[in-house]
């Protein structure tokens, strides 16, 4: 018996949701302790971050006279913002609440639990203390229901879509990640000093630094950080992981042609990009391309396998008035 | 502080556990001795730990207040409530011999309508029951069963003797925390399951997919089976995709299903259209067929009904079964059962007064406070008067709605509903309780052990429903040795 596409769907969301939480709280984590070695002039402050997550306009339509804290609160806590720490988790205990049959019943208690924890943390406390804390609190939280359903949920066609999620998901997050540390930093003669610092900080982001020393042994570099967390395929935050796993989703699904040959057209635009010589417009092109071609590739996603209506028996009369409560404005499409 | 059951005093009430102050009735005893053991500092903080439980485990229930959803935690009790196995196996004979009748009279006013040809229910009774369906006149349903999924109220009155309240034959809900429950009680009260015998409830889901499969027009091995929700918004949604995961079929709303020209019921899948053999609906019957009742209902599956009668798809509860939970036809059912099966009652019900009758309205209106009165068709507890707690306000609102409208309203003696040993504010007193045990008619009958125990949390009251203040507790049937 197939999967239904409205869960399917939910199930989509769910894992791009936890898989935003855990991002957003990465950076917070890492650019929180950054922040403090850097000087003014390097320019990197909590608005940057906002402009990662896509909410820039959110942000200074709400707060036109930000005070010292608002950005960040803003980043993490807020509930105007979609993207933060908290409206994540909460789209995501939504997603499997409403999958509740399906997902493994650990995962839904894992979720609800981290949600109440954090929940209660953000509406008590927002010493820098603490923040810390909460950051790890999320990562782990979202780590733990991963491995959950990796663990304890067949790889059947739902666990693909939850799979498809989160790749798009992190895809999309650590394009946006290097674009906004490239416009920041590459052909910054006045920063070069820190320049050490501030690209350790994008792997550390990306929980890359570990790994990244590993595969290359030399002194940090802007095009050898790049050509790491586009091109290598073996470290799972890097593009060209994400594609190959999403490639693998793919395969399995029925009808998933158009889908797989977006997918390739991604691929190759990766394959012939050549990191260790990019300058900063290029590279900026090349990630807007990037991104719009995963908005492109989520569309097909949708029309393919959560649309309800792509159906020669669809019967015309009461279904435009009756939507699927769909829980998740889609950022990227 | 270990607890003396001396100083608990239900005083006039029956009380569940206690047959007098410190006497445990045998089911309790166990029970007893153990929570005296662990005082009430300990006990309430079992309270805490399966407070604690419920919120992560997500376990809530959905009010409406203002136009606004709030997800609570459900309201759980940790002292269990107990019931006698030799008491129970004569109960549980009683809620078969009820529901098997009121299938047998259901399936009979759909057809031939022998009893009323009979005389001995009035035409006008059933004709005027908005949950009389046309539309279902001479379908048939699987075994001739309409109503495969019962929810009864049983209460017990100060003699000790238990009645049938109501009986829900629509879309009853509960047994999830039936389920719950037990599952946060054996985790906060490990040991008492290792020593006394509790009669296991878990079996439920897999009971209940089997009933649900043997309702397959489609004699295949593996018959798709579906729970149809209202939506994520509903006040049992969290029961809806518990049963759901628990049968390990699928969840569907009404624009998930569509039904195509060939009169069969499909799912909307990642692959394209399923079909569907049988749905265990938790909508109401006029949100079901937008074709076919409510125009606007956005709920429902259009052409489902041509579907059902067409026996391309099972539908339990079948479309039509309420008309037999109409508490105007309630007061019909112990002569129901003496017509279809020839035997007397064994569950009796309370003494209820029908007020289309002039002389019982009449009695009725003159001593309001007296008496509690219910429209015929509404549940949750929602519409009737406690005569003895009303206002002078609420009594003449009462008696016009009834003058208004007498067929729609019954009236029943003020009953002293029993009680049982509560924990309000780490004190232990005296709570009125009902109990709701789930009946599943298909091919053969399945009743729970026990059932969901609702107990109303403020001093005094009777009111037992979660959305108006009320609690719930594990139910125990116990094998004693005597």
């Amino acid at each position: 018996m197939s999967l239904l596409s409205r869960v399917a769907e939910r199930i989509y969301w769910a894992a791009r949701y936890l898989e935003r939480a855990e991002t957003t709280s990465r950076l917070a984590r890492v650019y929180g302790n950054l922040l403090l070695d850097l000087p003014r002039q390097a320019g990197m402050t909590w608005d940057v971050l906002i402009e990662i997550t896509g909410c820039g306009t959110i942000y200074r339509d709400a707060h036109p006279n930000p005070g010292v804290d608002t950005a960040e609160r803003f980043f993490v806590a807020a509930k105007s913002n979609p993207s933060s720490v908290r409206s994540s988790l909460a789209w995501a205990r939504e997603s499997v609440r409403t999958t509740r049959d399906i997902v493994p019943s650990e995962a839904w208690r894992s979720i609800n639990e981290l949600c109440m924890d954090v929940t209660q943390e953000l509406d008590a406390d927002t010493s820098h203390r603490r923040r810390y804390g909460i950051h790890t609190r999320v990562v782990e939280g979202c780590q733990q229901i991963s491995g959950l359903l990796a663990d304890t949920m067949s790889h059947d066609a739902a666990y693909q879509f939850f799979k498809i999620g989160r790749h798009i998901e992190r895809a999309d997050m650590t394009t946006r990640i290097i674009d906004v540390a490239a416009a920041a930093l590459l052909g910054r003669e006045d920063l070069a000093r820190f320049d050490n610092t501030l690209w350790m900080a994008v792997l550390q982001s990306l929980s890359a630094y570990q790994m990244y020393r590993q595969k290359v042994r030399r002194r940090i570099s802007a095009p050898d950080v790049m050509q790491f967390l586009l091109k290598n395929d073996q470290f799972p935050r890097a593009i060209a992981f994400a594609y190959r796993e999403l490639g693998a989703s793919l395969a399995s699904l029925p009808r998933n042609a158009e889908a797989l040959k977006k997918l390739g057209t991604l691929r190759r635009m990766l394959a012939v990009l050549d990191a260790a010589r990019l300058d900063n417009a290029t590279l900026h092109q090349w990630i807007d391309d990037a991104q719009l071609g995963l908005g492109e590739l989520h569309s097909l996603i949708h029309a393919t396998w959560f649309e309800p209506t792509a159906n020669a028996f669809q019967q015309q009369t009461q279904f435009q008035s009756a939507p699927a409560p769909s829980p998740a404005p889609p950022r990227t499409a | 502080m270990p607890i003396d059951w001396a100083q608990y005093q239900p005083n006039q009430f029956y009380d569940e556990l206690f047959a007098a102050p410190g006497e445990a009735r045998p089911a309790a005893r166990k029970l007893a001795s153990y929570l005296a053991s662990l005082g009430t500092r300990e006990l309430a903080e079992r309270q805490r730990d399966a407070e604690r439980a419920i919120a992560e485990m997500g376990i809530t229930f959905t009010v409406y207040t203002e136009g606004q959803n709030i997800d609570r935690a459900w309201p759980f009790d940790v002292i269990p409530r107990t019931i006698e196995a030799s008491e129970w196996a004569r109960i549980e004979r009683g809620l078969v011999q009820r529901l098997t009748a009121l299938n047998r009279f259901i399936d009979d006013l759909y057809h031939e309508r022998r009893i009323i040809a009979d005389g001995l229910v009035p035409d006008d009774i059933i004709s005027t029951s908005s949950n009389f369906l046309p539309a279902c006149i001479g379908a048939n349903p699987p075994h001739g069963v309409w109503a495969n999924i019962c929810g009864t109220d049983l209460v017990r009155d100060g003699d000790g003797t238990v009645y049938v309240l109501e009986d829900n034959l629509r879309v009853p809900s509960g047994v999830s925390y039936m389920l719950e429950n037990r599952m946060v009680t054996k985790q906060v009260f490990p040991e008492m399951f290792e020593h006394a015998s509790i009669v296991p409830v878990d079996d439920y889901a897999s009971q209940l997919f089997d009933m649900l499969a043997s309702l397959s027009p489609r004699k295949v091995d593996f018959p798709r089976v579906v729970v149809l929700t209202p939506g994520i918004y509903n006040s049992a949604y969290f029961e809806h995709s518990y049963l759901a995961q628990r049968m390990g079929v699928d969840l569907v709303e009404g624009n998930d299903l569509v039904v195509a020209d060939d009169e069969c019921v499909y799912v909307r899948t990642i692959r394209g259209l399923e079909r569907v053999d049988v749905i265990y609906r938790r909508i109401n019957d006029t949100s079901l067929d937008p074709e076919c009742f409510d125009k606007d209902s956005v709920l429902g599956v259009p052409g489902i009904m041509r579907a059902w009668r067409a026996q391309t798809v099972a539908i339990a509860n079948a479309p039509g079964a309420g008309v037999a939970d109409d508490k105007v036809v309630y007061a019909y059912v112990p002569k129901i059962i003496q017509y279809y099966l020839n035997e007397e009652p064994i569950l009796p019900n309370v003494p209820t007064l029908l007020l289309r009758d002039d002389e019982a309205r009449e009695r009725v209106l003159g001593e309001l406070e007296r008496w509690v009165v219910k429209p015929a068709n509404e549940s949750g507890g929602y519409g009737m008067l406690i005569g003895p707690r009303s206002t002078p306000e609420e009594r003449v609102a009462m008696a016009e709605s009834v003058r208004a409208n007498p067929r729609n309203y019954i009236a029943q003696p003020v009953l002293a509903l029993s009680t049982a040993p509560t924990l309000v504010q780490s004190e232990i007193e005296p709570r009125h309780l009902d109990l709701r045990p789930f009946i599943l008619q298909g091919q053969r009958t399945y009743v729970t052990p026990g059932g969901l125990t609702r107990v109303a949390l403020r001093r005094g009251s009777l009111v037992v429903n979660s959305s108006q203040g009320g609690g719930s507790k594990d139910t125990w049937i116990v094998a004693t040795d005597s």
